[in-house]
Formats: structure tokens, sequence, C-alpha cells
């Protein structure tokens, strides 16, 4: 591949996080660079879902910093994260269940549609201007991740693997710089799989996206990431490139030694 | 006719965009309102208009007001009646103390007044949702029925809160007629219920599902929760708010605080339960039904069928429909008898193949 890795956009310092009496993370530092795929696996409950609610400010770490393009930023809230250019898709899908395949993705586009609710109600000129625009921009995705043919049906009727991607679709329409994705491929077959690994390689390849992924098939993680960070039981226990993490004795003995 | 969209192909965005895309349905609404405006009037007589068909569609209003905030936001309110009586007290203000204000404005300005109390009562959904937020609300029904009451300046200082509505002229027309008074509400409702439909099928109503069907994944995309709510908290008390003083100017005439309490909350309540929570049409479909289920039930007792039904089923015949239909409705189908007609239309579609 001819992709540039960049410079540190993303950068986690001694973040720790609890809920309670329940320590999620513990001091956790790694960083994210411009244009890599960067994979975070671990067993179940290691804190990884926990780190991207951290990222993109649905959970606030008690302590440590977070630093956004050489900026620090603490308690970000979601939408200000979303503002800032990052989305990302969810473990358990997180679909809006009522709405339509081109409904949900059409939400991703919220932030950069202007007109207000008079506008929409009058449905006239700029309004109308907008939607269409952005419904452009939305069918261009749509086509990017081949659901042309879903594009009406509501989302509740969709089988999984569908739903995941559209939910994929959701975030790619907000146009990220960084992208978080959550589990994409769990529960999916093998060519559905390969399907979800292709998308995720051409949206990092046409469209420069950084990504952080976490994901349980180290097949997948070896062959698509190109830093691994582990977790287990909520503190960094590897991070580095593929081959180095996968010889790594204790990165071994607590994720590859488990019967993932 | 068939009801179907082969062979209608949508050649641009803009097309696919039109608020009723499909051919049939943009025949049925066109027909609809030539309809309610230009045939009813022939045929219907005094009773139907003043008794039925006015209260139904000032019903639908709030019907719709009340969908926009539970079934396309999805915060629970049982405050409706509460916010129809802002904006009937409102109006009522507006016309008593501003001379020579017009109807239509004050009705907006009523509707206004009925927004903003409609947002500070919203403010309890920023921290609670579901059953909670109802509860919320209904401090807002009585507190709102309470003050009107207690303070005379509301209505004038007549005995117990009762006002009367004034006259209505528009442009030198006097609305006096049961006739006049269907008309104007009608031209309201049909105008609010293009506006309510072209908001939901826009961001706004994205918005509002969003918020409705995930909110965690609302925020991440960054919709703002508060705003949202708060928005479909004001414009769902706006329509509530208009739809109370047209209750008060259009249809009673003459109404007191406790006339908006909280059984008319429920009423509407149910409207959207029965019509469709989540759809313009049911909001329709649903005030229709709750005006005329009594209206037909009084007929059919006093045709032969009555002889069947002991005396003190018949006078709870109601109430055991009600209820049934409401169970059904919650249950079964969630999205009411606009759903079932939904239902009926994609059979339609592709009848006669299903396959
Ligand atoms: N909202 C929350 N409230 C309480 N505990 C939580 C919450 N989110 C995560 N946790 C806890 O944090 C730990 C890490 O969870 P998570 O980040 O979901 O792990 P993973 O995604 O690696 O499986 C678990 O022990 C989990 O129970
Ligand atoms: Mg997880």
């Amino acid at each position: 591949m001819a992709r540039e890795i960049g410079e540190v956009i993303l950068d986690l310092q001694n973040i720790s996080l609890r809920f309670g009496g329940v320590k999620a993370l513990t001091d956790i530092s790694f960083n994210v660079r411009k244009h890599e795929i960067r994979a975070i696996i671990g067993p179940n409950g290691a804190g990884k879902s926990s780190m991207l609610n951290v990222i993109n400010g649905v959970y606030h770490p008690q302590e440590g910093t977070i630093m956004f393009h050489g900026k620090p930023r603490k308690d970000m809230e979601p939408h200000m994260a979303a503002s800032q250019g990052i989305a990302r898709t969810f473990q358990n899908i997180a679909l809006f269940k009522g709405m339509s395949v081109l409904d949900n993705i059409m939400t991703g586009r919220n932030l950069m549609m202007k007109s207000n609710f008079l506008q929409h109600a009058l449905f006239l000129g700029s309004a109308r201007r907008e939607e269409i625009e952005h419904r452009k921009k939305v069918e261009e995705v749509i086509e990017f991740l081949e659901i042309q043919s879903i594009r009406k049906t509501p989302v509740g009727r969709l089988p999984y693997g569908l739903q995941k991607r559209v939910e994929l679709a959701r975030a790619l329409a907000a146009e990220p710089s960084l992208l978080l994705l959550d589990e994409p491929m769990a529960g999916m077959n093998v060519e559905e799989k390969q399907d979800m690994c292709r998308f995720v390689l051409d949206v990092n390849d046409q469209f420069g996206t950084t990504i952080v992924l976490i994901e349980h098939d180290m097949g997948v993680v070896m062959d698509i990431s190109d830093r691994v960070v582990v977790l287990d039981y909520g503190k960094k226990i590897g991070d580095g490139v593929p081959d180095e993490v996968k010889n790594d004795p204790a990165v071994i003995e607590a994720y590859l030694g488990t019967s993932h | 006719m068939f009801y179907r969209e082969a062979g209608q192909f949508k050649a641009s965005y803009r097309e696919d965009q039109q608020i009723f895309p499909i051919r049939q349905d943009r025949i049925g609404i066109v027909a609809a309102i030539v309809f309610f405006f230009l045939v009813v009037p022939l045929i219907a007589n005094q009773y139907w208009l003043q008794a039925i068909l006015t209260p139904v569609l000032i019903f639908s209003l709030a019907a719709l007001g009340l969908n926009i905030l539970t079934g396309y936001a999805g915060q629970l309110s049982l405050g409706s009646a509460a916010f129809m009586a802002v904006g009937a007290f409102g109006t009522y203000n507006f016309m008593l103390r501003m001379d020579g204000i017009p109807f239509l404005v004050a009705l907006v300005l009523g509707g206004l007044c009925a927004a903003v109390v409609g947002i500070l009562f919203g403010l309890p959904s920023l921290r609670i949702k579901g059953f909670y937020l109802a509860v919320a609300t209904l401090a807002a029904q009585f507190f709102i029925v309470w003050v009107l009451v207690k303070f005379g300046w509301f209505s004038n200082h007549s005995t117990s809160g009762v006002i009367t509505a004034q006259h209505v002229e528009i442009l030198g027309y006097t609305f006096d007629s049961p006739l006049s008074k269907y008309l104007l509400t009608l031209a309201v409702v049909v105008v609010f219920a293009l506006l309510a439909k072209n908001m939901v099928r826009s961001a706004t109503g994205r918005k509002w599902m969003a918020v409705r069907d995930m909110d965690v994944a609302a925020e991440v995309i960054g919709i703002r929760l508060m705003g949202t709510k708060l928005q479909a908290f004001a414009i769902s008390s706006f329509y509530c708010g208009v739809a109370g003083a047209l209750y008060a100017y259009m249809y009673l005439g003459t109404v007191e605080p406790e006339g908006f309490n909280l059984d008319l909350s429920f009423k509407i309540l149910f409207m959207i339960i029965i019509g469709g929570v989540g759809s313009i049409l049911g909001s329709f479909i649903g005030a229709a039904f709750i005006v005329l289920l009594p209206v037909f039930l009084n007929v059919a007792m006093h045709t032969s069928l009555g002889e069947f039904i002991p005396a003190n089923i018949a006078a709870n015949l109601e109430l055991i429909i009600f209820g049934g239909m409401i169970v059904f409705f919650l249950i079964v189908e969630p999205h009411g008898l606009a759903r079932l007609w939904q239902i009926a239309k994609e059979k339609l579609r592709i009848w006669p193949f299903p396959h």
C-alpha cells in the first residue's frame, strides 16, 4: 500500500476511567497517526468499547489528557467530537430503528445542514436545495457500500450484516477524519466479513480516513491494521505493529491463550 | 385505478423528494382537499359541520401536536390539554387587550405563548424519560389549569375563569355561521398539517426521530439532545395551542380552564394511539375515530340492534370499545389505524401478484 502514515492526530495520555468501583481503564496511553488503521484488541470486558467512548466524548475519564490535533480536550461532549470530525459505529447496532436506510444515512449529514425548522416547514428554495445537495452525497456513500437496493427499507427489517453496513454508511456520510469502529465484523459470516474488510480498507485508502477499529477476529486484525493496541482488564499490555504484538509473550498469555 | 409506483420513475432527487412521491397519494390528497373544501359545504348540515367536522379537525390538530412530540420525538406527554388552554387563553387576551389585532395574528401569538410554556415544561425531559417524564408533564397539566383559574387576569376577571370568544372577523367577513367556522378551521388545519409533513420529512424530523430511536447514537452524530427535545416541545405545544384557540373560537365559543383537564389530555393521547403514533395521517384518523365512535354507537343503539344489548352494557359500550382498542393497538399494532391503512396500500401495490 502506498499510503502515507502521517503525524499523530490523536494522543491519549494516562487515561483512567472508573464506574464506581469498576476500573474500566487504568493509566492507558497510546496514539493514533493520521491515515493509519489502528486496532484495539483484548478479551471481553477489557475496556475496548470504553476506550472508544472516551475518544468521542460519551465517557469522561477521571484522569488523563486527550490531545486531538495537538490541542488538549477534556470532557468534550459527543456532539462536539462529531463537529471535529469524529464519527463511529457501535458494538450493538445503534441505528434509528423507525427510519429508512436513506433517512438513517441522511442523519449523518446533520451537522452540515444549515437550514432551520421554519425553512424545513416551508420546504422552499434553500431548504430544498440543501436537502438535494446532501442527498447526492449520501447516494455516493450508498453506492460505495453497495446498498442501493435497500435505500427505502426501514432498517429494522434488514438482516444483521446489512444493518452493520448501514451504520457504517451513516458514519461515512459525515465525512469524518477519524472513524471509530466497534467490532464492525462481529456476528458476520465469512463473506460479509470479507466485504466489510474491503470497505474498511477502501475508506482508509480512498478517503484518507484515519480508523480506530475494535475487532476480535485476529486474522482480520493482523491483515488490515497498521498498529495494534492490546488491552486486558483495563490495562495496556501491548502496542505495536501486528507482527510484534503477535509474538509478545504477555499478549499471547492474556489474549491469544484464551478461547478467542 | 391501481395503487402502485411501478412505471413512476424518479429521474431526479428533486422528484424523489416531493411531498407525496407516489402519484396516487398526490391525487388522493388533492381529492380530499377538494372534497372537504367544496363538496362538504354542499352536503353537510349544520349539525355535522358544527358538532362533528369542526371538532374532528381541531382534535386532529391537537393530536398532530402531540404526535410531533410523542410520535416523532419520542417524548411522552400528558399535558396536551394544558397547552391547548394556554393557546386559547393567550389568543383571548391578545384579542382583548390589543385593539384591532387580526384574529389570525392573535391565533399565532396564542400558539407562541403555548410554545414558550411548552419549552418550560419540556425542561425536565433533558434529565428524565418515559414514565417519569409523563408524570412531569402531568404537573404541567394541573399547574397551568390552576394558574388560569387562580389569576383572574387571564380570564379578564370572569367567574371561575370562563372566557367567551370574541367575534372573529377577517378582511371584513365575520365568521359566525357553522359553515364559515368549519372552513376557517379546515384552512388552518390543512396549512399546519402540510407544514408538519414538511418538517417530519426533512432534517428537522430526522433529528426528532433520531433522538426518539437512539439518543446516544443521535448525540454521537452531532445532534444536540437538548435543543432537539426543546424544539419538539415548542413546536408540539404551538400546535396544541393553536388547536386550543380554535377549540374556543371555532367550536365551543365559551370555555373555562377546567375544560382543558386531564381527561382531554388523555383523549388526545388515545387519538394518537388508535390513529397511529408517528403518523400525520394517523392524527386525523384517530381524532375522527374518537369523535365519531360515540355518534355511531348512539345511532346503532336506536336501531333494532339496540334491543339485543342490555342497557347497562350499552351505557358503557363506548368505554369498552375504547379500552379494547387501546389495548389492542398498544400490544399488536403500535402504529395504529394509519399503519393498517399503510399495510393495505402495500398489499395493493403488489396486487394481484403478491410474489
Ligand atoms: N456505562 C458503564 N457503566 C458501568 N460499567 C461499565 C460501563 N461501560 C463499561 N463498563 C465496564 O467497564 C468494563 C469494560 O467494558 P467494555 O469497555 O465494554 O469492554 P470491551 O468492549 O473490551 O468488552 C467492563 O467491566 C464493563 O462492565
Ligand atoms: Mg466492547
